[in-house]
């Protein structure tokens, strides 16, 4: 490991959430011009979050917030290794670990909103682990390694071999970004059905610790998403996934919410159809 | 040698002592120390041993020659006894018989032959073997630690079935710990064997241990589900005892020897190895076979407990992972990585349906159990390492989730996952200690992650047809899932606060205490130091199959810096409680949201006519998602084609 890869884990351990910041930010300027709305400043997410952490904490359980620290401190390690270079299946278990953590944060407060939302959110998770754990094995039957390193020193057109896996990864992608028409486990609004699902009973600095974990979770999807394009050097390779990683907004906002059956049907279908067909014909002609 | 004599007489001897003892105070505290004293012979015995190359024992002329008759007499026995007991079968039972018959003649066609293979070397060690006897040895004993108690609890609360009171329950209780002790000294007979019609034997009285346990509290559910788990062990074994007329009367092959059965390859031992593969199917309840091990869930908890963890399914798989090296590169070796695949697949998304802990555990136990059957199936260094891995995690880690789980049935009063809500928050320690069970059972960093990183990465390179590796990797891909749904929904229902306050008086009992925290030190140390278990144990079998050119050398073993993350992460998750306890954060207390109408805290609130209504939410069980009776008969099919072309290609080879 070569201390320019160590210099990149560590900016991202403290850089990584700015940039994230700086995404919603994006994201939600965005979402209101395709609303034809003018929006908020660039900066209004961390305008949110920096004032959350001035407010009052209520808890129902003084355990949620050790259950939070945990899914902060779980997703920080899996953004660690993989800008490390290091090897991606870890990456995605400290990811799945992190996941799991919040949901327990949720479930601990154990009011009726956040038991459906860390309920659904459990079931998304299953929805979009196969296809999560797929990316992985077709960087290794293309590349031999599940290392980052190794991977992002492969061959130009190993996005061209992986290409049912790029599509079934950005479906699920949708999922994990919390966008539309998957976003079943909580609520931009907390008008709806859910109120906020899985974050009705975090506030001030609780909530903080959530917002702050999307916003690392966003910079680890945006380097997945990266990965299948990083033999083509950073000056394609970058553009193209923020191209990808918006096209998420757009998806977003032409699509009305599923209920979890079909998110789950689909999704596996999807993850069948693409991933798996695309990793056995990787298997056949590697 | 003397060590392995111990390890089998001392425990059939300590059984006789409990029988004989009528006082029940004194026969519980015997009980205690036997068990205390079974451990200590393991761990003594894995001091001497670690690290150790295989050795193999002669014994003298006139003994070999007595224990063989011994053996013969005591499998003639075992069946009689099992006849006699098939009085109580009815209908669809007619069968059991009749397998009970087609083995007795079977072995004694092998027994009595004119001409037979001679054994050398009866007993053998090698450093698996060892392994394995520590897991029988120590969890075995622990949970005898909890049983006695346990069953005290049992018996009080009036489990047992009426007919069980009327007819002399001092004997069958007597009786109970004198079969527990059998069970373990069969399966230290089952891990030593070199000579396969002793290890026939031994496996023999697993299968009468265990139908006698699962019968135990003598209701007609508990009868037929033991008979359901004899039918189905018996077909192992008629399987078992054709694998050993074709060693003996065969073309080919003949020896009695099991390390000479390894050797021969896939070339010569297939088609007997393929016979006591089934045998080990049907012991390790993978599917088409798996029924029995859900119906043994009648059984008091230490008994699933044993069968689960330590003893029967393991003696199933133990034998699969010794008969590895044929499998390696053949079609029966996918084939049987298919059974297991499917298992864990099948049992995985069923599992999800399920409210009761101990089903749960059950399909979980299934479908770990194909995990490691479909590591077996593929035999290379890296898979065997995962598949001795799993079975240590699964063996400590279930055992305790196990006992955790019947305790709290005790001490709660119900056997669903419901009820126990707030498990955390009621009773933090027994919480504590299951949720070390399910974190040992399947979460970063501890066993399921070890293994699948293993398992994949073998899958992906395997040779045999480029697509079968796929398939196996997918198969594990979805697999995965529902464990990670169904284990963090228990976990949610233990960590959710309880939304009225119920206290509980029922002190927790010392013995299950004493099991329960060394089970869940156990576990911690298991996950925590399992590069050193590698080391001493896991290391040197597969080092020795190399050397012996068994399977292939060492590839793709784990890199140290993915260790050292794994231990990182542990670290973490360990040190994050304890700072949290150190420096809690003051934040002021308020109650769950309903939408503002809260009336009593979190637990009722101001409904539509202005009533107070209690707040209720239970877990998402899917039943309408994942049909039960159908996913098993797609499971039951499938597999038993797979059972079927596995025997074919292994006849064809």
């Amino acid at each position: 490991m070569t201390a320019h890869a160590w210099t990149l884990a560590f900016a991202f351990l403290i850089l990584g959430p700015l940039l994230g910041a700086l995404l919603a930010g994006l994201d939600r300027i965005l979402t209101a011009r395709m609303q034809s709305r003018r929006g908020p400043p660039l900066l209004q997410p961390i305008y949110d979050v920096l004032k959350l952490f001035e407010k009052d904490t209520l808890v129902v359980t003084s355990l949620q917030t050790l259950y939070l620290w945990g899914f902060l401190l779980f997703m920080a390690i899996s953004g660690f290794i993989l800008f490390l270079g290091g090897d991606l299946l870890l990456s995605l278990f400290a990811l799945a670990v992190s996941g799991i953590l919040l949901c327990l944060a949720a479930y601990a407060t154990n009011s009726p909103y956040s038991n459906i939302g860390s309920s659904r959110e459990l079931m998304l998770m299953m929805a979009y682990e196969p296809m999560l754990l797929i990316v992985p094995l077709g960087f290794f039957l293309v590349t031999g390694s599940f290392r980052v390193s190794d991977i992002i020193a492969g061959e130009p057109w190993q996005v061209l071999e992986l290409g049912g896996i790029l599509i079934g990864f950005l479906f699920i992608l949708t999922i994990k970004l919390r966008k539309s028409p998957f976003d079943l486990s909580s609520s931009h609004h907390g008008h709806q059905e859910l109120v906020k699902g899985l974050t009705t009973d975090f506030s001030g600095s609780d909530l903080a610790l959530v917002e702050i974990g999307h916003w690392y979770e966003n910079v680890i999807l945006l380097g997945w998403l990266y990965l299948f394009f990083a033999p083509l050097g950073v000056a394609w390779a970058l553009p193209i996934s923020l191209i990808l990683f918006f096209g998420e907004v757009l998806v977003d906002n032409t699509h009305a919410r599923l209920k979890w059956a079909p998110t789950l049907r689909l999704s596996w279908w999807v993850t069948g159809l693409f991933g798996v067909t695309n990793l056995v014909l990787l298997s056949l002609f590697a | 040698m003397p060590l392995i004599a111990l390890l089998i007489l001392f425990p059939l001897c300590a059984g006789l002592a409990v029988l004989s003892t009528r006082d029940i105070e004194q026969r519980e505290n015997l009980v205690r120390w036997l068990a205390y004293g079974l451990g200590g012979a393991t761990l003594l015995l894995a001091l001497l041993h670690f690290r150790t190359e295989p050795e193999f024992f002669t014994l003298g002329q006139g003994l070999t020659g007595a224990l063989d008759n011994l053996f013969m007499l005591g499998g003639i026995a075992v069946s009689l006894y099992l006849l006699y007991a098939c009085r109580q079968i009815k209908g669809r039972e007619w069968y059991i018989p009749v397998l009970l018959l087609v083995q007795m003649g079977l072995m004694l066609f092998v027994e009595l032959a004119p001409e037979h293979p001679v054994v050398a070397r009866p007993f053998y060690l090698d450093s698996f073997s060892v392994l394995m006897a520590l897991i029988v040895g120590v969890i075995g004993g622990l949970i005898c630690i909890h049983a006695v108690r346990y069953m005290h609890d049992y018996h009080a609360h009036g489990h047992g079935a009426q007919e069980a009171k009327t007819t002399c329950p001092e004997r069958r209780r007597r009786s109970f710990f004198f079969m527990l002790f059998v069970f373990l000294a069969a399966m230290f007979g089952i891990v030593f064997s070199n000579h396969l019609l002793w290890l026939f034997f031994f496996w023999e009285v697993t299968t009468l241990c265990s139908f006698w346990l699962i019968a135990y509290s003598g209701t007609d559910e508990a009868v037929r589900n033991g008979f359901r788990a004899l039918g189905i062990n018996l077909i192992g074994g008629v399987s078992f005892a054709g694998a050993l007329v074709w060693l003996t009367h065969g073309p080919g092959l003949h020896t009695w020897e099991l390390d000479q059965l390894v050797a021969a390859g896939s070339a010569l031992a297939l088609i007997p190895a393929v016979l006591i593969a089934v045998a080990g199917l049907t012991k390790s309840a993978q599917m088409p076979f798996s029924s029995w091990l859900l119906g043994a869930m009648v059984a008091p908890t230490p008994v699933s407990a044993l069968l689960h963890s330590s003893t029967l399914v393991k003696a199933g798989v133990f034998l699969l992972v010794k008969l590895a090296p044929v499998f390696h590169n053949t079609y029966a070796g996918l084939l049987l990585s298919l059974i297991g695949g499917l298992t864990f697949l099948v049992t995985s998304l069923i599992a999800i349906n399920q409210r009761s802990a101990k089903l749960v555990l059950a399909y979980s136990t299934i479908a770990n159990l194909g995990l490691i059957v479909m590591c077996v199936g593929i035999g290379t260094a890296a898979t065997l390492w995962a598949a001795i891995l799993l079975i240590v995690f699964h063996a400590v880690a279930k055992a305790l989730l196990f006992l955790a789980a019947g305790t709290t049935a005790h001490l709660i009063g119900g056997r669903d996952i419901e009820d126990m809500e707030g498990l955390v928050y009621r009773r933090p320690a027994l919480a504590a200690a299951m949720l070390i069970g399910i974190l040992g059972m399947f979460l970063a960093p501890f066993g399921m992650l070890l293994s699948k990183y293993a398992t994949l990465q073998a899958f992906l390179t395997v040779e045999v047809l480029p697509l079968g590796g796929v398939l196996l990797a997918v198969i594990i891909v979805f697999g995965s899932a529902p464990t990670l749904f169904f284990w963090s929904k228990w976990m949610g229902k233990l960590v959710a606060v309880p939304r009225r306050p119920q206290p509980s008086e029922l002190p927790l009992p010392r013995d299950e205490a004493i099991a329960l925290f060394s089970l869940a030190a156990l576990t911690t140390l298991a996950c925590a130091l399992f590069p050193l278990i590698d080391w001493l144990f896991i290391h040197p079998y597969t080092g020795s199959l190399i050397g012996a050119g068994l399977i292939p050398a060492l590839d793709g073993h784990l890199p140290w810096e993915t260790i050292a993350t794994m231990s990182f992460m542990l670290a973490a998750l360990f040190l994050l409680p304890i700072l949290f306890w150190l420096r809690p954060p003051q934040f002021q207390a308020s109650s769950g949201y309903l939408s503002g109408a809260n009336v009593d805290g979190s637990a009722s609130y101001r409904g539509a006519m202005g009533a107070e209504r209690e707040v209720a939410s239970r877990s998402y069980f899917l039943t309408d998602f994942i049909r039960e009776g159908m996913l098993t008969r797609v499971g039951l099919l499938g597999s038993g084609c797979l059972l079927i072309l596995m025997m074919l290609t292994g006849a064809i080879r």
